[in-house]
């Protein structure tokens, strides 16, 4: 009889082949921490999470925690919102080029008064977790780190 | 490979619309066959670009109720996805299926309803295509992006935040100053002379961009014949050829490196002057990408037409008016014209095209008409780049 054992079959479906998956990076925030991923073949750190390394693209990776520190890369002041986050505008989404290298997306806890083009540059570090309660089209709910300035 | 030409184009008015989508892309449709002077029985293959219209009207699968509308038959149809570059990917994968020699003759277009989900419905199905995972919590959307992109570009030249805003002011005065002489643009006979202080004091979105520095949410369509070139011959004496395209991707934003610099354009550019084997100094002008301000800036550089920094002041300076080094967006660009986001890249082909026949409006029309010119096209947050090179004449072999 041609074919192959179901068990066979399993066993192969049930490698692993995501290090670090979102729910994990999330749950890390939640509790504080900046999750990523150290690539064995060039040394550098991934985040968020991918299966390959961002910088090299080789799958030798495994878990790391990040500082939470960095450098405000950019940010903007949102003022009119999309439907779902008209109620937190005006907000801060920021680019923060972390020390370890990769860059994330998050939200700058800031007044948003007193934002101006001088904060690009300055020292930021993770303070917390945004969660967006997410829609209908989200795929429930998404969580992205909180930073603030250190004066 | 064979030379493939444009030989029809028709695009209906931006702005609000009371047609369906399928009606919408219908009528550019007949427009294009008509001005090609080639028969619906014709078509051998529909390559659509439309984003969101599942959202917009609960329909997906449009391209094939598209040609099923103009009882095209049983041809392949096929619907592409690529944000607002969707009718640029859609018009390249047609013109090479007409250069592989698989099809004679063929339709490639977009169309959207945008303007009808209203401002939250259309900011949050734009947002989708941002990063979701990473971006999609952070709130961003494409005015905050830009905006994003506009203080690394102050920061990054050492431009006070002040002087970089109204620069790019010029930007929008001159789209809108083109597309007010536009019939077909949204903004046609309105905004005809802003002012600096018009832009930068307008309502603001996302810090440091106004209402004036972003383009609208638009309705609309439009649609071209594409055919191989010795078939051209037997419809038109001044085809316009399709000399060379590019396309790339990018990445989440937090991946990107430098957001002044997205390597998706600039490699998306660079390979359709290597197959056009032509460069940005042979180029008369282009119908760029500018749904921001700042987004017009960030194209020019990276296409090649000017140094890393100095789009900016060279467009204040008029360098890209009608009567400057090179001529940007004389149909009113996305700023002054709409930006119905799937049929924006066949709306940029049509006036390129138009502009070539010497048939563009009064005003907008360069003289003499341009040899080369070319469009820029981008989805999402440089997520998906397309450029399309046209000429007057066929390739240098």
């Amino acid at each position: 009889m041609s074919g192959r054992a179901q068990e066979e079959l399993e066993k192969e479906l049930a490698m692993e082949y995501q290090v670090l998956t979102y729910a994990d990076y999330e749950n890390g925030l939640k509790d504080g921490k900046l999750l990523g991923l150290h690539c064995s073949s060039c040394r550098k750190i991934t985040c968020n999470p991918m299966p390959v390394c961002q910088w090299c693209g080789s799958r030798m990776l495994e878990r790391t925690e990040l500082s939470g520190e960095g450098v405000l890369e950019t940010f903007t002041v949102i003022r009119v919102a999309s439907e779902g986050f008209e109620d937190d505008a005006p907000f801060i989404p920021c680019l923060v080029r972390t020390r370890e290298g990769p860059c994330v997306i998050g939200r700058l806890a800031y007044d948003t008064e007193q934002a101006t083009q001088d904060l690009i540059g300055k020292q930021v570090k993770l303070t917390g977790a945004y969660t967006y309660k997410g829609d209908r089209y989200s795929g429930g709910e998404r969580i992205c780190p909180i930073f603030s300035v250190l004066e | 490979m064979r030379d493939v030409a444009i030989i029809g184009v028709g695009h209906t008015r931006f702005g609000r619309a009371s047609k369906t989508s399928l009606e919408l892309f219908a009528e550019a449709t007949l427009r294009a066959v008509d001005d090609a002077g080639v028969s619906l029985k014709d078509i051998e293959a529909l390559f659509q670009g439309a984003a969101l219209t599942g959202f917009e009207e609960g329909q997906v699968m449009s391209a094939a109720f598209s040609a099923a509308e103009l009882n095209l038959g049983p041809i392949p149809a096929t619907r592409y996805e690529g944000a607002c570059a969707s009718a640029s990917v859609a018009i390249r994968d047609a013109a090479q299926w007409v250069a592989s020699g698989e099809f004679e003759l063929v339709l490639a277009g977009g169309v959207e309803k945008a303007l009808l989900m209203g401002t939250p419905l259309a900011t949050r199905t734009f947002a989708m295509a941002c990063h979701a995972p990473t971006e999609g919590p952070a709130g961003l959307t494409f005015p905050g992006v830009f905006a994003m992109a506009a203080r690394r570009y102050a920061q990054t030249y050492g431009l006070p935040l002040e002087t970089l805003r109204e620069q790019m002011a010029h930007v929008s005065i001159k789209n809108h100053r083109h597309g007010a002489l536009n019939p077909l643009a949204q903004f046609y006979k309105k905004m005809a002379d802003l002012k600096v202080e018009d832009v930068i004091n307008s309502r603001m979105v996302a810090d440091p961009l106004t209402l004036l520095d972003c383009c609208p949410f638009s309705d609309g369509a439009a649609a071209l014949v594409l055919c191989s070139a010795e078939l051209a011959r037997a419809y038109t004496d001044e085809p316009i050829y399709v000399l060379g395209t590019g396309q790339a991707s990018g990445t989440a934003l937090a991946r990107m490196g430098d957001l002044t610099k997205p390597l998706s354009r600039i490699t998306s550019a660079r390979m359709a002057f290597k197959r056009a084997r032509l460069t940005p100094g042979d180029i008369d002008m282009v119908e760029v990408h500018d749904c921001f301000s700042i987004a017009e800036l960030i194209a020019l550089e990276s296409m090649g037409f000017f140094a890393w920094g100095e789009a900016a002041e060279a467009t204040a300076a008029g360098e890209t008016e009608i009567d400057g080094k090179l001529p940007v967006n004389m149909s009113g660009g996305l700023i002054g014209k709409g930006h119905p986001i799937g049929a924006t890249g066949a709306s940029q082909v049509y006036w390129v095209v138009k502009q070539m026949r010497g048939d563009s409006p009064k005003g907008n029309q360069i003289d003499p008409v341009p040899e080369y010119g070319m469009t820029d096209t981008l989805g999402g947050d440089f997520g998906t780049l397309c450029h399309l090179i046209l000429g007057r004449a066929k390739r240098s072999s």
